[in-house]
């Protein structure tokens, strides 16, 4: 059941109202999905006046490091020989960034990804990266969404549900 | 942001095996002056921005007065102790580059430094915590900490005879 912080003072209530239901079920949406986990509940709870943009600042740091890990993994691959080593190391980088975000399937790709890496299979490190990839992108325009439902509800006067 | 404040404690004040936070007790008129309440310094030492930035949020939410520092790999964790700078607590990552966390810890150690220094890493498995433990650590927490296991650490420090 969400909670809320503070009180709504300015839209009418049932348009902040929709905005928050919206916010929720979208939020829950990815949960159930898969895409995020309880731990980017926690970060949002970090989040309070004195850092009031924690969540998009790490989003923000989350996607500059996993842009950079996917860079070293595309190029480490390309490399002959295939420094599989290397590539573990920044997939491992990624696993560990990702748990911490909340990013439950990128973390799960990650994962593969390693197995992929200990057995020295290119073809299977070559999909994952992809797979990788391509769900860094889901990831990254879902929480956009999410940031821009939060900035109406603030803007209508409204608080940000915190999922429990 | 959260405050990142310079190590504070000078060589000086703090011996080798003590860890203990000097508490104010309030006393009356005629006591002994109550000794100054010390804050907890915390270093952070992981090699990736974000996971220093949520660790310092964290560490400034415990409820526990505390200061803390940051270090993008081993070595500046190290060079930090080697220039008189102390803390109460390290947060050690694992894989880092230039020097990782076995490493910095076992140089830690071997300088004499006794902050209690609590692993935190990606490796889940038992065999690779152990190894980790084995180069010196308190104890060793996976990826990320929850702000419930940095209380815990935190007030233990706090309360540590």
């Amino acid at each position: 059941m969400p909670r809320f912080h503070g009180q709504s003072n300015h839209a009418p209530v049932d348009i902040v109202n929709q905005l928050q239901k919206q916010y929720v079920d979208y939020l829950t949406s990815l949960f159930h999905e898969g895409v995020l986990d309880d731990q980017f509940t926690q970060l949002q709870k970090l989040q309070d006046e004195s850092n009031p943009d924690f969540t998009v600042e790490v989003a923000t740091l989350f996607f500059v490091d996993s842009d950079k890990l996917i860079n070293n993994m595309a190029a480490a691959l390309e490399r002959s020989p295939v420094d599989f080593k290397q590539v573990d190391a920044d997939v491992h980088q990624l696993k560990g960034s990702s748990s911490s975000i909340g990013a439950m399937r990128v973390k799960n790709l990650c994962i593969t990804f390693r197995s992929f890496c200990e057995t020295q299979s290119y073809e299977g490190c070559l999909i994952c990266l992809q797979q990788v990839k391509n769900e860094c992108a889901v990831l990254k325009d879902k929480l956009q969404n999410l940031f821009r439902m939060e900035q109406q509800i603030v803007g209508a006067g409204g608080s940000v549900p915190l999922m429990d | 942001m959260s405050k990142q404040v310079a190590g504070a404690a000078s060589p000086s004040s703090r011996s080798a095996g003590s860890r203990k936070a000097e508490m104010g007790d309030g006393t009356g008129v005629g006591s002994t002056p109550a000794p100054v309440k010390k804050k907890l310094s915390v270093l952070i030492v992981d090699d990736s921005s974000m996971i220093r930035t949520i660790h310092t949020i964290l560490v400034n939410r415990v409820g526990v007065e505390v200061e803390s520092k940051v270090a993008e790999n081993g070595k500046v964790a190290v060079d930090l102790f080697r220039s008189g700078e102390s803390f109460d607590v390290v947060l050690m990552d694992w894989e880092m580059p230039v020097m990782n966390g076995i490493e910095a810890t076992k140089e830690l150690r071997n300088m004499g430094v006794d902050s209690m220094i609590v692993g935190v890493t990606s490796h889940s498995m038992d065999t690779e915590k152990d190894t980790f433990m084995a180069a010196g650590l308190d104890d060793c927490y996976g990826k990320p900490l929850s702000i419930e296991i940095l209380k815990n650490i935190l007030q233990k420090m706090k309360t540590d005879d």
